[in-house]
């Protein structure tokens, strides 16, 4: 579904990703680690054309590389921010509302199902995102972007900074969005659902990719975790 | 005095409305961009002269709709083929494209329409007065530019609270790369925005041009208090630029209205002064004398007591 290939980026002069590869396949969760400034944001930034690209990435066997924003999202890739920047003066039902890509709403996903997923959301429903709790927002702004039917979905770190039950809760919700067919690349500095949830993994040192592989065999390689994600 | 203060309210209250016409469309895109459109006076300029010139075929009423639309696609057109070039480089550089915008549809105007003042009035159908109270008329054209101003800011206030596409709008104007993450193609809300809110100045123009006189010199005029209003209300905000707009226009009639001056001010303090005193024309200043400086000072007081304006929340 999503093939990156020699992916490179900079920040004016800095060059940050360095020939970055990997693919997501068609429902799969697929996750992309590494410690802080490694590229992992940069990397979702640039598949969704805020920063400017060098090399290709194909999303259904199209070119995406150099569209904007807009149109990449169009298409079918969703991205939830690592800061979730939900809109705070606008209602749960609102951010839910600017989620959907045209009136008609999705096909996947309705307000109501997302109201029955997250009780707490459809209690809350008419108070404005910026009153709801770290976890509330972080689930709101899942919402939002399934509300637009993605077929990929980008999550840069989902469980930062949440309580451990939320955290729980969390992958079982991109457990719940991968089982609908979504593929997810799950962007993560931490561990704790990765190994659980993912398919497959690959690991991010210095703009590159560093490894590849699968939970089981991440959790063997001990030269790696030490070297490229321990603190 | 009564009736003074009634007449006074009303004119003020017109006079307000229409500001609110101007500020709320320079303050909508003040949100987006980031950036005061110094040309934003001149739209309404040209609403009043492109209303001038259609009156003339076709009459006031098919004007009325013509006119602002082709001064909002105008607006469009140089948003996207002017301004958002220019944005590249920086607010400054959109600081003087836009000053530079000022002249030129300044000069425009004299090249096209000359520099006297043109004959544009009212429809007939307006011509009578609505009521006459204490001896004294109130024309029927003036409570139709109260119409339209509040059907405006009642159309404004539905549409970017209660409808899909204001709810975008009102997102993209402090996130606009989430928004654009969701899908929405931030640069057409940028442009739509822009050719409303000029569309807008262009209606005020429009219903302001037979009352205002119709010159080369009425962007000037109303320009400069439209920027004291926005800065009053709070960059960006369009409640405050509906509270500063009434503001305004009520407290200048009033001053306008009004025969008190600095005399009637010494009398009750009980100070007497001599005619041949070197402050005597101080002394003797009235209050409709200063009423166009009022929203000035005003200016100067909220910039001191409180920079971020009475609703703002931007403290630039």
């Amino acid at each position: 579904m999503l093939k990156v290939k020699d992916l490179n980026a900079w920040y004016g002069k800095s060059h940050i990703l360095r020939g970055v590869h990997f693919e997501v396949g068609e429902g799969e969760i697929v996750s992309l680690l590494g410690r802080n400034g490694v590229g992992r944001s940069t990397t979702v930034k640039t598949i969704m054309g805020e920063v400017e690209p060098s090399g290709s990435i194909l999303f259904k066997g199209q070119q995406i590389a150099g569209k904007k924003s807009y149109e990449i999202a169009k298409l079918g890739i969703g991205c939830v921010p690592e800061n979730r920047d939900i809109f705070p003066s606008l209602t749960v039902r609102q951010n839910l509302l600017l989620g959907m890509k045209s009136s008609k709403g999705s096909a996947r996903w309705s307000m109501e199902e997302m109201f029955r997923m997250f009780p707490n959301l459809g209690e809350r429903a008419d108070v404005p995102g910026g009153v709801l709790s770290g976890g509330e927002q972080q689930m709101l702004c899942m919402c939002r972007t399934l509300m637009g039917d993605p077929e990929l979905i980008m999550i840069d770190e989902p469980t930062e900074g949440l309580a451990p039950k939320v955290v729980e809760q969390v992958g079982e919700l991109l457990q719940e969005i991968a089982s609908r067919g979504v593929a997810i690349l799950l962007v993560e500095q931490k561990l704790t659902i990765a190994l659980r949830i993912s398919h497959r993994l690959y690991v991010m040192g210095h703009g590159q990719i560093v490894y590849e592989g699968t939970p089981d065999s991440l959790l063997q390689a001990d030269d790696v975790r030490r070297e490229w994600l321990e603190v | 005095m009564f009736e003074v203060m009634i007449f006074a309210t009303l004119n003020g209250l017109v006079t307000g409305l229409l500001l609110f016409m101007l500020a709320s469309g320079l303050t909508l895109i003040f949100s987006m961009m980031g950036v005061l459109n110094f040309a934003h006076a001149s739209f309404y300029m040209l609403g009043a002269y492109f209303a001038y010139s259609i009156s003339l075929y076709l009459g006031f009423w098919p004007a009325l709709i013509v006119a602002p639309v082709l001064v909002g696609v105008l607006g469009g057109l140089i948003e996207r083929y002017g301004l958002r070039r220019v944005h590249k480089s920086g607010h400054v550089a959109e600081l003087i494209f836009t000053f530079g915008l000022a002249f030129l549809i300044e000069e425009a105007v004299q090249f096209f329409w000359g520099r006297a003042t043109k004959d544009y009035r009212s429809p007939d159908i307006l011509d009578f007065p609505l009521f006459t109270l204490f001896g004294q008329n109130f024309p029927a054209y003036k409570a139709f530019m109260i119409f339209i101003s509040i059907a405006i800011f009642i159309a404004l206030y539905f549409v970017l609270t209660r409808t899909r596409i204001g709810i975008i709008i009102q997102a993209a104007i402090t996130h606009p790369h989430t928004v654009a993450n969701l899908g929405h193609n931030v640069p057409l809300i940028f442009m739509a925005v822009f050719g409303v809110g000029t569309g807008l100045a262009g209606l005020a123009g429009v219903i302001a041009g037979p009352v205002l006189t119709t010159f080369p010199g009425m962007a000037m005029v109303l320009g400069s208090i439209v920027f004291v209003i926005v800065v009053i209300g709070g960059l960006g905000s369009l409640a405050g630029a509906l509270v500063a707009s009434l503001l305004i226009g009520l407290l200048q009639s009033y001053a306008i209205a009004s025969d008190l001056g600095m005399p009637d001010l010494l009398n009750w303090l009980g100070v007497s002064f001599e005619r041949d005193h070197p402050l005597n024309d101080i002394w003797r200043l009235t209050l409709p004398q200063i009423a166009p400086i009022l929203p000035y000072l005003l200016l100067v007081l909220v910039l001191i007591f409180r920079p971020s304006g009475l609703f703002g929340k931007r403290e630039s």
